[in-house]
């Protein structure tokens, strides 16, 4: 660890939510149409705070879901790679023209937002779908852009992004790797 | 439940779930008596997580795109060899169904020889039911391709008796110490054998229950305690498995008559009332009515019999996609 950078600390991360919580709210128009989903695994965690601030907010009920996207990562079949473990998505709403803003912590190549496009299409058709990150790390892959983002980093290729919250591991920091 | 309490509780499962790394090596499931407590557990959470895809309104994930699932049949069976199919297709993978009557085996293809003609096209994935225990093994000796148990002789029943667990765990949590008993012809059974010892590995008490004379011989060796006289113990079980009789050992010198096997090891109304009233009746199916479960018992509340149906497509696409992961570890890379 001793290489690791840490970039951004709990306050600052805090910071940034608020941030993303204050675009989300002067870009979407604030109704019963707008769903929160969070990418497995810190993206839920992310989504769960942004719901609390965005509530708090907001006057409407804002529905919240998390979605898991290991069944539709397309590296699955490659030889040699990690193996993700399976778990399940709750998305307990219809998702027929809503407006889903998808929450996760870093993006980085594009893959993990593109496997999640996939997977909420299986489930219905939104009426449109945003993409709120805590960190663009730029490196992208695929044609891949936020619409609501913390905090922009510029990190060489080889090196990690990595976030690190409270309700999943046992510290709260933003570090490079 | 309110809010905060299901945001702490999904978040206490998503960080449990964060910190666990197991890795799946298996290539093949071919007995239930060669995995580790550990292994049992990651496939049963595994098909915790696909439960979900059979309650979409499309039914598809693309983990097994192009993927060739085979079944390979050479006993008749229609739910299982349909439930592996519709577990393949949920996954987005190609299934051939290969079924003995009427293809090359009538035409004295050895099995071996089969497999190897089927591997030439391409396949990734073997499901093999076969009368001769053994036969799945054989398979994995001389094939590439996975290979996936879905019965051999009375060996073993893997993805039975995994979908058996996975209904217990649903309903009861922990399989620690949970009393369960298998009533029936427990010697020819497969089923009954893949609970034993994947019940057995997860700490359960496993009782069997039946004549003496469809007991295995080799009884003693199994880690179970064995009854021969169900309204002795049935008040004590948290689970009642029974087993399909098969009427061709009915009638025979090992069981004098079908009305005898009913009134001694049938599962009637009137033997429930000395069971808990929170047992689950489980069956694997077909059910013979008024044999092994009165209709009452068979459609009551305490049955499970449909929801181990639906569970046994969750944990035949977790049993799928495993193998298909252990494969991907053990490829070359291509040059």
């Amino acid at each position: 660890m001793k290489s690791d950078h840490i970039c951004l600390d709990e306050k600052q991360i805090s910071e940034l939510l608020d941030k993303i919580a204050a675009q989300i709210t002067a870009s979407v128009p604030q109704n019963e149409s707008v769903a929160l989903v969070g990418i497995r695994s810190r993206g839920e965690v992310l989504a769960q705070r942004l719901h609390k601030i965005l509530q708090e907010k907001w006057s409407c009920e804002i529905d919240r879901g998390v979605l898991d996207i290991t069944l539709y990562r397309d590296d699955l079949n490659q030889a040699g790679k990690p193996q993700p473990l399976v778990r399940s998505t709750e998305i307990n709403f219809d998702i027929d023209d809503r407006v889903i803003v998808l929450v996760d912590d870093v993006l980085n190549t594009g893959r993990s937002v593109r496997a999640a496009l996939d997977a909420l299409i299986d489930l219905g058709r939104p009426q449109a779908i945003h993409l709120a990150v805590l960190i663009d790390r730029g490196s992208r892959e695929l044609p891949i852009r936020p619409d609501f983002v913390g905090k922009n980093l510029e990190v060489p290729r080889e090196k990690k992004v990595q976030v690190y919250l409270r309700e999943v591991d046992d510290k709260e920091v933003v570090v490079v790797e | 439940m309110p809010q905060e309490t299901a945001d702490k509780a999904g978040l206490k499962s998503a960080q449990s779930k964060i910190k666990q790394k197991f890795t799946w090596h298996r290539k093949h499931l071919l007995s239930l008596q060669d995995l580790t407590q550990e292994e049992l557990v990651h496939i049963l959470d595994t098909a915790e997580g696909f439960m979900e895809v059979s309650r979409r309104s499309i039914k598809k994930a693309p983990a097994l795109r192009g993927k060739v699932v085979v079944n390979l049949f050479f006993e008749d069976s229609t739910r299982t060899r349909n439930s592996f199919t519709l577990a393949a297709s949920r996954l987005s993978a190609d299934v051939l169904e290969f079924t003995a009557k009427g293809s090359s085996i009538s035409k004295g293809e050895t099995l071996r020889d089969t497999a190897r003609n089927l591997e030439a096209m391409g396949i990734d994935i073997v499901v093999i039911r076969h009368n001769a225990g053994g036969a799945p093994h054989l398979l994995s000796d001389c094939i590439d391709a996975c290979v996936i148990n879905a019965g051999d002789g009375y060996h073993e029943h893997p993805t039975q008796g995994l979908l058996d667990i996975f209904t217990m765990r649903q309903l009861r949590q922990d399989i620690r110490g949970l009393k369960v008993a298998i009533v029936g012809d427990i010697a020819h059974s497969r089923v009954a054998r893949s609970n034993i010892w994947g019940l057995h590995t997860l700490g359960a008490q496993v009782y069997l229950v039946g004549p003496p004379t469809l007991m295995p011989s080799a009884v003693k060796q199994l880690p179970v305690t064995v009854c021969h006289d169900f309204d002795e113990i049935i008040g004590e079980m948290d689970v009642l498995n029974m087993l399909r009789v098969q009427f061709e050992r009915i009638g025979s010198s090992v069981f004098p008559s079908v009305l005898e096997y009913a009134r001694l090891f049938g599962l009637t109304v009137e033997r429930m009332k000395h069971a808990r009233p929170d047992v689950i009746v489980m069956h694997p199916g077909p059910i013979n009515r008024g044999l092994e479960l009165e209709s009452e018992v068979a459609d009551g509340p305490n049955s499970t019999v449909l929801r181990q149906v639906s569970n046994g497509l969750a944990v035949r696409m977790a049993v799928l996609f495993l193998v298909n992961q252990a494969a991907n570890l053990k490829k070359k890379t291509d040059k």
